[in-house]
């Protein structure tokens, strides 16, 4: 059973992580080994999330990638708390969390119809509404500060059982998605579509409604994560998704799912999440500087890319 | 679309925005005035043409804007206080980028997110070296760049001579020719016996050298830099190309009409906030332009290809 | 004769060899595609290829012009000294050029900037008129008349014009000149006159001095132009000589088997055609209809048409059509995937309940075809891969026949396989047929499509000729997938 275990790809991303804690751990300057793990499970559930969904729409094909994301995030914390406007109750927070779902679906609906309508390739497609999106958050902000309902804020900072609320969210997320990708029929249109768009057409695959399907799906997850981690910083900043982009990105890659297609890994994207912010803290205990992270976090993922790859006949 | 026709598309739509400009601030109609609005054209137009040369190759960059932030911050600190070393690292960048485009033809890789990873990568190099807005522009880099030849203002008497020169480069030169054919139709090529890995590599080294030279111009002019001086180049390049008549794929790009389209969408800014548009929407209107720039393309090539059926 | 010089002599001594095959084999895998070929040519000769798909006649060519290397054997060229040499080097000094039959230009180039790719030699200051110059020349020698202009983007030429430059650049000038020339089917886009100035063009090359292999379809052109006629069966130059030798008549013959016994005809199905195209292809319930014709002729594209007709992009209900790839590869394996998962996937409408795949009843069905058309696998869990290209053509069949559909589409799968899952093959298709499923089968191979009831033959993109019943013999096959042009004897 061991080496069954050893066999799966993820697992090595595990060990990377493991590594990594022990590292940063020892150097001793967060608040022990228990508060270095809380705070890598609740960093690493907002990852988990938007990593998901781009994990979806990466197994849909080479040339498939959201880089909307960050936006839809933004754009969906910050309108949902204008709504919310900090007031209590139950069905207060669940228009709030409506509203958030509803901006990631219209984000994904119109994400797929430049994609499709318009022909454009989905990078460009995704980059130009990305800034649209950004726009849309601006303009609906006008600079005021508005602090979450004080429940939301209480959930998405606190534990149970003493692992963080948001890290079960995810943990739940990542279930559904697995389920959805391994037994459901949706799950194997869209692996059947990611290895050979042709093929899966020619087997009788609705192609084009498994990728509206998957960009909808992205979206509304990256719309869930601005609604919680707004909740969790106490307002919605307009920067809050840059460095998403590259997260949700460098998860689905770390974690083992092919850059080509058709191929997810759902454990995959919790090691990629937690090894990534692993990597982070330790260079930051190092004292060294965003930069460094950056560099490195860029330099993983194309060695990851390229070691993944066979040399093509010329 | 015959390439007279295709470079109607973005020379029509910088005279009706000038006009526009015209008509709304006058004063702009002088040497000064054109020297304002054109300013920042010129790294723009260089960015676009680093673009375009990836995008002949069927590639896209989603680097270019890092790139330059980088190339910036490079000449605002190296270049300035020890130019040796700042020109090593800018050949060493060069290179780089030539070993990118082997490793994509090599192992077939997507350029997006080998791209977007190396973005990461030359962010964090500007970050290590500019953590905060500084260093100074050299001084030769920025005598040029404040110039005042004679008729025209340096924005536009710089952006003819890339078009012209880069024309001359793309279009015109046996080398040039075979890139974009290398982008047309890869296969010809290697039944022609021309090592397709070298092809890729040289086109990525020269989209490196325009690169160079945006960053450059671009400390030039703002005489200080900082590491996220050009982020916005990645859209503004793409967009250009696309506005200059070029495709995604198939090698179809344009040279002068990729300036053009630089030019205009650099114009585009300065129209937008003389319409006093919300600063709002201003990131947004660049999403918006090249939305409707592709919208555009599309419904003249069914018109066309509709055309040609009928026919 | 080479364009732009006027010595004659300039392709070299007539009689002089440009190419030899020696024993020169050729296998993919399993296939052996050229089986142990003796060929030359020599200067002045126009050397026809003829025969029916899978004879040989592209890998021969692509041996020849350097796409491919021989897996066994040799391939020599000869130099306008005398000296021989092998390699790709050695191929240019010879003057070998071919022309294809898919369209090699860059579209987004210029005819003249096109002529740069194939020659090196053209940089330095005013390449771009010496180029135009060496295309021109050649069009105008070859197509007088012709209204091509070398800053013209190929792009926006014509079908016609294309193929037009494609030759010209053959036959063009370069740092050696052209001296043997390799047309495959060079007229299938230039209309009767033009056609008529390039065959003309070929005669002349080679009375002075040039050589020119030269396959196409078109028996008439055939006989208007060639020295010597090849013909190919299974891999093999089965006869070789002097064109005066042949006629269109003992060319077919030539062309197929001897009259083996034909297995036992099944009785055709009665009733009113169940499906029409708008191109002429008709099928009854239960009938076995044939796709036949030389290979590329519009028999893959009007069943690709026919089945996107039947099937959405959008929804996914049970599919009134399925489709059995032949080009595994690109239209049908899932290399990802285990045998179960490709299997199973055009059937997932049926086997999905609420939305997830019933795990067990998927089991049940891949097992019971596995079982039903014998793949060799001991465990349908294993990935595809690990299948041979026979038993992985078989999942492709399974995939089709396990879904309800009452059409089903093929294309060309049998390509390629070994003769005991064909035989396997075949009778599944005979038995579900009599169970009242239709069949589309595209075929280059006769002895398949001589197992169908009814067989429309394709030439040029439309259906030529259509034969049922006794009229479903190899000859009749044959003699409408060429074009005859001309008397019949």
């Amino acid at each position: 059973m061991i080496a069954a275990l050893f066999s799966r790809a993820w697992i090595w991303a595990f060990v990377a992580a493991g590594i990594t804690f022990a590292f940063t751990a020892a150097i001793g300057q967060t608040a022990g080994g228990t508060g270095l793990l809380v705070a890598a499970l609740t960093f690493s559930a907002f990852s988990v999330i938007v990593g998901l969904g781009q994990m979806f729409v990466i197994t849909l094909g080479p040339g498939n990638v959201d880089l909307s994301i960050p936006a839809t995030m933004t754009l969906a914390g910050t309108v949902s708390l204008k709504y919310m406007g900090g007031a209590a109750g139950a069905d207060v927070a669940l228009v709030g969390l409506l509203v958030a779902l509803g901006i990631g679906l219209g984000a994904g609906i119109a994400n797929f119809a430049l994609i499709k309508l318009l022909r454009i390739p989905p990078i460009i497609a995704t980059l130009a509404s990305s800034f649209v999106y950004l726009s849309l958050a601006i303009w609906s902000n006008r600079g005021i500060r508005i602090k979450p309902p004080e429940a939301l804020s209480d959930f998405a900072i606190g534990r149970s059982l003493g692992v963080p609320n948001v890290a079960w969210l995810a943990l739940v997320i990542a279930v559904l998605a697995w389920v959805a990708l391994n037994r459901a029929a949706y799950g194997r249109n869209l692996s059947a579509t990611g290895q050979n768009l042709r093929a899966a057409r020619l087997a009788g695959v609705p192609v084009d409604a498994v990728r509206a399907i998957t960009y909808v799906l992205c979206a509304g997850l990256a719309g869930l994560t601005g609604f919680l981690l707004s909740c969790f910083s106490g307002g919605a900043a307009l920067n809050m998704g840059t460095e998403y982009l590259l997260t949700s990105i460098a998860v689905v890659v770390i974690g083992g799912s092919s850059i080509g297609g058709g191929r997810s890994n759902v454990p995959g994207i919790w090691a990629g999440a937690l090894f990534l912010f692993l990597i982070v803290s330790m260079l930051n205990s190092y004292g060294l500087g965003a930069g460094v992270r950056l560099l490195m976090t860029g330099v993983i993922i194309i060695a990851i890319v390229a070691a993944g790859s066979r040399p093509q006949r010329s | 679309m015959r390439p007279n026709l295709r470079i109607l598309l973005p020379v029509l739509s910088l005279a009706l925005l000038l006009g526009a400009v015209f008509v709304i601030q006058p004063r702009t109609m002088s040497y000064l005035g054109l020297n304002l609005l054109f300013n920042l054209a010129v790294p723009i137009a260089l960015a676009t043409v680093a673009q375009m040369i990836i995008i002949m190759v069927n590639d896209i960059d989603l680097s270019v804007g890092t790139f330059v932030s980088f190339v910036a911050c490079v000449t605002a600190t190296w270049l300035n206080d020890a130019p040796l070393i700042g020109a090593a690292i800018l050949a060493a960048s060069v290179l780089a980028y030539a070993g990118l485009g082997a490793l994509i033809q090599a192992r077939g890789l997507p350029a997006i997110v080998v791209t977007l990873g190396m973005s990461f990568v030359w962010a964090g190099l500007a970050l290590m070296i500019l953590p905060s807005p500084g260093g100074a522009s050299p001084g030769w880099l920025r005598w040029l760049m404040t110039a005042k030849p004679p008729v025209a203002p340096m924005a536009i008497v710089a952006s003819v001579l890339i078009a012209g020169l880069t024309h001359l480069l793309i279009m015109r030169s046996s080398f040039g020719t075979v890139l974009r054919g290398f982008g047309g139709n890869e296969r010809t090529l290697a039944r022609a016996g021309w090592s397709l890995i070298r092809l890729r590599a040289s086109a990525y080294a020269l989209s490196a050298v325009f690169g160079i030279l945006s960053g450059m111009t671009l400390v030039g002019l703002s005489t200080a830099a900082d590491a996220n001086i050009a982020l916005r180049y990645t859209l503004l390049s793409i967009a250009g190309v696309i506005l200059g008549g070029g495709e995604f794929t198939g090698g179809r790009i344009s040279p002068v009409g990729a300036v053009i389209g630089a030019l205009t969408l650099a114009l585009a800014g300065s129209f937008l906030s003389f319409i006093r548009l919300s600063p709002d929407w201003q990131i947004g209107a660049q999403g918006i332009i090249l939305i409707i720039v592709l919208a555009a393309r599309l419904l003249l090539s069914v018109r066309r290809r509709n055309r040609d059926v009928a026919a | 004769m080479t364009t732009g010089s006027d010595a004659p002599g300039a392709a070299g001594p007539r009689g002089n060899i440009l190419v030899a095959l020696e024993g020169a084999r050729k296998s993919f895998g399993p296939v052996r595609a050229l089986d142990t070929v003796d060929l030359t040519v020599t200067g002045g000769e126009c050397l026809a290829l003829v025969g029916h798909n899978g004879a040989g006649k592209s890998t021969l060519v692509n041996l020849i012009n350097g796409n491919l290397e021989p897996s066994d054997g040799a391939v020599r060229y000869g130099f306008a000294d005398g000296s021989t040499g092998s390699g790709q080097i050695a191929r240019r000094r010879a003057g070998v050029r071919a022309v294809h039959q898919e369209l090699s230009l860059c579209p987004n180039l210029t005819v003249a900037e096109n002529v740069r790719i194939s020659q090196r030699d053209l940089t330095g200051r005013g390449w771009r008129g010496r180029a135009a110059q060496r295309v021109m020349a050649a069009l105008d020698e070859i197509f007088s008349g012709h209204r091509i202009q070398p800053e013209a983007i190929v792009g926006d030429l014509t079908l016609t014009e294309r193929q037009m430059v494609e030759v010209a650049i053959g036959f063009a000038d370069g740092a050696e000149p052209a001296r043997l020339v390799i047309l495959d089917e060079p007229t299938s886009s230039l209309d009767g006159s033009i056609a008529g100035q390039l065959l003309a063009h070929v005669r002349r090359f080679c009375a002075g001095g040039g050589s020119v292999i030269f396959i196409s379809h078109m028996l008439g052109e055939v006989f208007d132009v060639a020295t010597r006629i090849a013909v190919m069966k299974d891999g093999r130059v089965i006869a070789d000589r002097e064109a005066g030798h042949f006629t269109r008549q003992s060319l077919v013959s030539a062309m197929g088997h001897v009259a083996s016994e034909k297995a036992a005809q099944r009785v055709r199905p009665q009733g009113d055609d169940i499906l029409s195209t708008p191109e002429g292809l008709k099928a009854r319930r239960g009938e076995i209809v044939g796709l036949a014709g030389l290979a590329g002729h519009g028999q893959a594209e009007a069943l690709a048409a026919f089945y996107l007709s039947q099937t959405s992009n959008w929804r996914a209900r049970a599919p009134q059509a399925v489709f059995v790839a032949g080009d595994r590869g690109r239209d049908g394996i899932f290399p990802l995937w285990s045998i179960l998962r490709n299997a199973t996937l055009a059937a997932l409408p049926r086997l999905t309940r609420r939305g997830m795949v019933d795990r067990d009843d998927e089991r049940t069905l891949a097992e019971d075809w596995r079982e039903k058309i014998g793949i060799r696998t001991d465990d349908i869990a294993n990935p595809i891969l690990s299948l041979s290209g026979g038993n992985q053509q078989k999942v492709l069949f399974a995939r089709a026949l396990a879904t309800e559909a009452p059409i089903v589409v093929m294309d060309d799968p049998m390509r390629g396989v070994d003769i005991g899952t064909k035989t396997q093959v075949y009778e599944m298709i005979r038995h579900e047929a009599d169970a009242g499923r239709t069949f589309l089968w595209y075929s280059t191979e006769i002895d398949e499509t001589c197992l169908c009831d009814r067989v429309f033959i394709y030439r040029n993109g439309a259906i030529a000729a259509e034969l049922t019943g006794a009229a479903i013999t190899e000859e009749q096959i044959l003699s409408n997938s060429f074009e005859m042009q001309g008397q019949a004897a």
